[in-house]
């Protein structure tokens, strides 16, 4: 592996391996608290907020983006409550019609408004442009030490980095109050922890995740990684630790071989054209979820159990 | 609501009670879970919360604990406000609050216990793990340490949760339900190291539903049902005519009159 894929394909995997992860940290504990759908709602509720934020500002950057998507979310969660009340249905269908809505008019939003000089459109959204991010002024892995060379990498490449290094470093420093308010939240109230705010926090580190991640992979990686890699790991392992660990290695693994599998597969089937970097992605992802379900060494849990 | 400020009596609620409360009064949504209720539980003691299903006997504890938001009313252990002396106070939940597939072992759920002492930072120690593991002996559960919580029986989750308590090494220990679903062999152990607890002087108060066995277990008792029925010790308190307050048709003047027979 030379030049060329230092130029290629190194800086679009990186960018799936830091953005797979920093949605599979958050999708762990939302996993546990049989939230996982929250993470798919956050992905959804993201465009809009995206969409309304670059219409007032008129830049991409990523604070009013998150300002956009803090927004955003908190529209939903006023509307999610407002229909399960006035209408009386369930929460998880009264989230289900509220967060495809939003992402329906985002969708219809994104197509009215002039985002021609900018990377926001609507295929955007569900795929990013992954393969895009490449780093055009490498060449060869001794770039990697040259200043000028680095200096021309993609943007998205750093953002990413830095915003799952920090939600690594929360994940890290809240384990406790995290893994106790997760596992038993009224033994968490007793002890006085802000079991509220901890919720809160979660669920604003995983919307900081989908709107780091969204704009260079878009949201079918996000939906999948906040779901897939924490599932297959609670298969492989009975300890948090370590399935945060496993969850880790699967994300990884789906960035890495699912961007492979996209550049090259089709052309060792005999077909011309590659495929989407971030459908692969999210596809090798479900077939590590499925093969976890058939051979994780933890997936006889439900009924061991007996009752008395 | 004028009224209820004019009946507040301002003396203050007695310091050596482990928990007093005053006109609490708790609702959800437009019922009233709990309405105006007074009661103080003695120190060193075993007390038993009793009352039919709905009659707000876990809202009490939840209430008192700040677990739930409160319409009104003061609560006090040991004479300060409750969220003052949370390291004082271990409370043991309802086994069923909690999803037992999650991935732990007995040994971490007893190490939540220490969250007080460790917080976000300080290193878990041996020694910690030393006195985590005898709380687990106390409870004759040491054999079970590194078992995966969902592996263990409804007895020995129960146990477990028992531990996790003791190794918070309070003073006053509050539980929902502690006898629930249980073996015998648990309720057995349950009410062994509850005894040794009043032994050493700490002051056990727990929701009970089986009301065979109140006379038995404990030395005070508050019967409520939306509002306190009665409160005092279990052999005056305990009587044919409270009971039929508190439950009225639900039960028959049958079973009453045996259950206040043994009460004495």
């Amino acid at each position: 592996m030379g030049a060329e894929f230092v130029q290629f394909s190194l800086t679009p995997i990186l960018i799936g391996i830091f953005a797979s992860v920093a949605c599979a940290l958050p999708g762990n504990f939302l996993i546990l608290r049989r939230q996982a759908l929250i993470g798919d709602a956050i992905s959804h509720v993201v465009l809009p907020g995206i969409v309304v934020a670059f219409l007032i500002t008129g830049t991409v950057a990523t604070w009013p983006m998150l300002a956009g998507a803090a927004g955003a979310a908190l529209v939903a969660v006023v509307l999610i409550e407002a229909v399960r009340r006035l209408g009386k249905i369930e929460p998880g269908a009264a989230m289900g019609v509220i967060f495809t809505s939003l992402f329906a008019g985002g969708v219809l939003l994104l197509e009215q408004s002039d985002t021609s000089n900018v990377h926001l459109d609507v295929e955007h959204a569900l795929m990013g442009n992954l393969e895009q991010l490449i780093w055009l002024r490498a060449d060869g892995w001794a770039s990697l030490l040259d200043p000028i060379a680095l200096s021309h990498l993609p943007p998205e490449l750093p953002r990413m980095a830095i915003a799952t290094l920090i939600i690594a470093a929360l994940t890290w420093v809240f384990w406790r109050p995290l893994k106790l308010s997760s596992f038993d939240e009224g033994f968490a109230r007793a002890l006085g922890l802000p079991v509220n705010l901890i919720s809160l926090g979660l669920v604003a580190a995983a919307a900081a995740a989908a709107v780091a991640a969204f704009d260079a992979v878009g949201s079918i990686i996000v939906i999948a990684m906040f779901i897939c890699p924490p599932a297959a790991a609670r298969l492989m392992t009975n300890r948090l630790g370590a399935q945060v660990g496993w969850s880790v290695v699967f994300a990884t693994l789906s960035a890495i071989l699912g961007y492979i599998l996209a550049g090259y597969g089709p052309l060792w089937l005999g077909a011309s054209n590659s495929v989407s970097a971030a459908g692969m992605v999210a596809a090798v992802s479900g077939v590590i979820l499925a093969l976890a379900c058939l051979f994780g060494p933890a997936r006889h849990r439900v009924g061991v159990a007996a009752g008395g | 609501m004028a009224d209820l400020t004019l009946i507040e009596t301002p003396e203050p609620l007695d310091p050596a009670s482990p928990l007093a409360v005053r006109g609490l009064t708790v609702s959800y949504g437009e019922k009233p879970a709990l309405f105006s209720l007074d009661a103080q539980f003695p120190v060193g003691a075993m007390s038993a919360i009793v009352g039919p299903n709905g009659a707000g006997k876990s809202t009490f504890l939840k209430a008192a604990l700040g677990l739930i938001p409160k319409v009104s009313g003061e609560v006090s252990v040991f004479g300060r406000d409750a969220d003052r002396m949370r390291d004082r106070i271990a409370y043991v939940p309802q086994r069923a609050s909690v999803d037992w597939d999650f991935p732990t072992t007995a040994l971490d759920v007893v190490l939540m216990g220490l969250f007080g002492q460790v917080g976000l930072w300080r290193r878990i120690t041996g020694q910690h793990r030393a006195h985590a593991r005898a709380c687990l002996a106390r409870v004759g559960m040491e054999d079970f340490a590194d078992r995966q919580i969902g592996q263990l029986s409804g007895g020995q989750q129960q146990r477990i949760f028992l531990a996790r308590a003791l190794a918070q090494d309070a003073d006053l220990f509050l539980l929902d339900e502690p006898f629930a679903g249980v073996d015998a062999a648990t309720e057995a152990a349950i009410i062994g190291v509850l005894k040794s607890l009043k032994a050493e002087g700490r002051s056990v108060v727990a929701v009970h539903h089986d009301l065979s066995t109140v006379a038995e277990y404990f030395d005070h008792v508050l019967l409520v049902n939306l509002r306190r029925i009665a409160e005092g010790p279990v052999a005056t308190t305990f009587t044919a005519d409270t009971l039929a307050e508190a439950y009225g048709g639900r039960l028959g003047a049958v079973q009453i009159d045996a259950l206040a027979l043994q009460g004495g």
